[in-house]
């Protein structure tokens, strides 16, 4: 499928859609929202842009390579636990950076949770590409 | 406590690190041995802690007891632990000469450690929920372990155990969510002492039934049994040998844990239900494996008559006849695993596992014959083999107990079971081998990898020690049942009260 009105559109949509799905990792501690959900919007952005220019740009790219991402993903999650652990010597238990004041953002406040929402964003990411990869019908 | 953690961490590191397939190449089954040895030793470890200290708990994330999840590790938990690893570290080794490149591409090392992660977390969580996630843990690694050569039968056998497997799921979360609805909980102890000062007849029965049918589903009681035998004889041995050896026993050990725990005031409600059960589940078991010719198949249909005795025991529910259902799990986990794993050689020396094709195995090759009949005539219970202290345990349990009818359909299916023991062997090793093929001829002549024959050499030593040395295991259990028949213990340990 080859779609001027797509390519064009996808070009403004893909980065807003990553940065909402950043946007909405980020506030997942929280609010509705999470790694998983974030990771799910980036999918689908990544998965719009492959619509769009088809999936030879994406297989290129060094970011995307979806076993990777959810190793990378898990070590990170992992991580996050065993910080608790060597801190305060309790697994999973949050350790908080302290908060800091940013002009736009405001309030930021960083911490494992963060980190563990990060590894479930790259484990789901990975996951879903995974899934549309083999899903491709130009796949062999 | 460090090694609790580290029984739930040790697979998950060692699954993560297989991901790496292209980049760690021939280092991957290694990988997996090494991080399955280490489970080993930090399941040492933690029974060591166990039997110290009684209880090893932790309050994951600092959250305390009701509110956040509680992994619990008691004796009962430690010991499946151990055996866990033992049998991860047999199956690791088994599985370098057994698991061809093509698997290992497909990430069977990875979903092994993901499965062992699942079956050690069912093992040491202590909250209703946080078990659900370890059963869907386990189940999503099985379903792709089951399928992963791809062929029709393979395909066949993984419908089927997927389908009863989410009913078993959905029927679990059924009955954790009424517990949840009326009680506010989900931490075992806490849902367990607010039961116990609980009259709501309505709630526990439909409760403790809905959790009743999901673990009996799981672990293959009647009349939920026939999921087992039509998949488990399909993937590769190492893979079947696995599931045949924990998978099961992880529903026993949910069992266990609801009827001693949760419901353990109202134990009376589930008592009879169970003690049919058991007895049903002895007797379809054996008969499915007496009319098969298959060996994995004969094999298969035995763990669901097995699982009957281990029901058995728990449906008696007096200390003595937990404690042999808990020797009767751990020596069951331990034959039927090495059963498994001797079904692999014989079909790799003979190219079928069929028992009408094989033949001549006892002049053939006298250590494959010696080997398969450690476990085989343990799980028969012929004396002084571990079987016999198992059988043995329950059936005296019974007897004390005065389940008569239960103790003589015990004593029956100890016969068939050996009569079907002795039709492998007769069939397989004793009979003349037949007009064999050239194909067959070829196949026998390569000699088997050393790395296949050695864990099933150790699990029959290990089998024999039991065997002639079967007190340390017995008073093991004994105290294990005692920590079990004392839900009070448990519950002021974790609510800390």
């Amino acid at each position: 499928m080859d779609s001027v009105i797509l390519r064009t559109a996808t070009r403004f949509l893909y980065p807003l859609l990553i940065l909402l799905s950043l946007v909405v990792l980020y506030r997942g501690h929280n609010l509705p929202g999470g790694g998983f959900i974030g990771g799910l919007i980036a999918a689908s952005a990544v998965m719009l842009r492959a619509l769009a220019v088809g999936w030879d740009e994406i297989k290129a790219s060094r970011i995307l390579k979806p076993i990777a991402l959810m190793q990378y993903g898990l070590i990170i999650a992992c991580v996050s636990s065993l910080i608790g652990l060597a801190v305060n010597n309790v697994l999973f238990q949050a350790v908080w950076l302290p908060t800091w004041y940013l002009p736009v953002i405001g309030k930021l406040k960083l911490g494992t949770p963060i980190v563990f929402d990060i590894g479930v964003y790259m484990v789901v990411l990975g996951f879903a590409l995974l899934c549309a990869k083999s899903l491709d019908s130009n796949n062999n | 406590m460090i090694w609790l953690v580290l029984s739930l961490l040790l697979p998950f590191i060692t699954a993560v690190a297989c991901l790496r397939k292209e980049r760690c190449g021939p280092w991957v089954p290694r990988l997996s041995l090494i991080g399955a040895v280490l489970q080993l030793g930090s399941a040492g470890m933690l029974m060591n802690h166990a039997l110290e200290h009684e209880y090893v708990i932790i309050h994951v994330g600092a959250w305390a007891a009701p509110f956040g999840i509680t992994l619990v590790a008691d004796l009962f938990s430690a010991m499946m632990v151990l055996i866990t690893a033992v049998i991860a570290v047999a199956v690791a080794l088994y599985s370098m000469g057994d698991i061809d490149q093509r698997h290992t591409q497909k990430h069977y090392y990875s979903l092994i450690h993901l499965l062992l992660m699942g079956v050690n977390g069912s093992f040491l969580t202590g909250d209703l929920f946080n078990l659900y996630v370890w059963f869907e843990v386990m189940l999503l690694s099985s379903f792709v372990l089951i399928t992963l050569s791809g062929t029709k039968d393979q395909l066949e056998g993984g419908v089927k155990y997927l389908l009863i497997n989410i009913l078993s799921s959905i029927l679990f979360l059924c009955g954790v969510g009424l517990l949840y609805g009326k009680l506010g909980t989900l931490n075992m102890a806490d849902v367990a002492n607010m039961l116990s000062n609980h009259d709501d007849a309505l709630l526990v029965n439909s409760s403790a039934m809905l959790l009743l049918v999901a673990f009996g589903i799981k672990s293959a009681l009647f009349p939920f049994f026939f999921w087992l035998p039509a998949s488990y004889h399909t993937p590769r041995v190492s893979i079947s040998a696995i599931f045949a050896g924990l998978l099961t026993k992880v529903g026993v050990y949910a069992l266990i844990r609801s009827y001693t725990l949760l419901f353990h005031s109202q134990f009376d409600v589930v008592q009879d239900v169970l003690l049919f059960l058991a007895g049903m589940t002895m007797l379809t078991g054996v008969f499915g494996a007496a009319s098969h010719f298959d060996i994995k198949k004969i094999l298969s249909f035995h763990i669901v008559s097995q699982i009957g005795y281990i029901a058995m025991g728990l449906a008696i529910g007096t200390p003595i006849a937990i404690a042999a259902a808990i020797f009767y799990t751990i020596h069951h986990i331990l034959v039927k695993t090495n059963l498994f794993l001797i079904a692999g050689l014989i079909e790799r020396r003979c190219g079928t596992t069929d028992l009408k094709k094989l033949g001549g195995l006892a002049k053939a090759s006298p250590a494959l014959a010696l080997l398969f009949f450690i476990p085989a005539f343990s799980l028969g219970g012929i004396p002084p083999l571990s079987g016999f202290w198992a059988k043995f345990g329950v059936v005296k349990a019974g007897l004390d107990a005065q389940h008569y009818w239960l103790v003589g359909c015990a004593l029956f299916v100890g016969v068939l079971t050996l009569y079907s023991m002795t039709k492998i062997w007769a069939e397989a090793f004793w009979k003349k081998a037949p007009a064999a093929g050239k194909e067959q001829k070829a196949a026998s002549s390569d000699s088997l990898p050393k790395v296949m024959v050695i864990p099933c050499v150790g699990l029959a030593l290990i089998t024999v020690w039991l065997s002639l040395n079967p007190e340390p295991l017995l008073e093991l259990s004994t105290k294990a049942s005692e920590q079990l028949g004392n839900p009070q213990g448990y519950i002021k340990e974790v609510l800390g009260k």
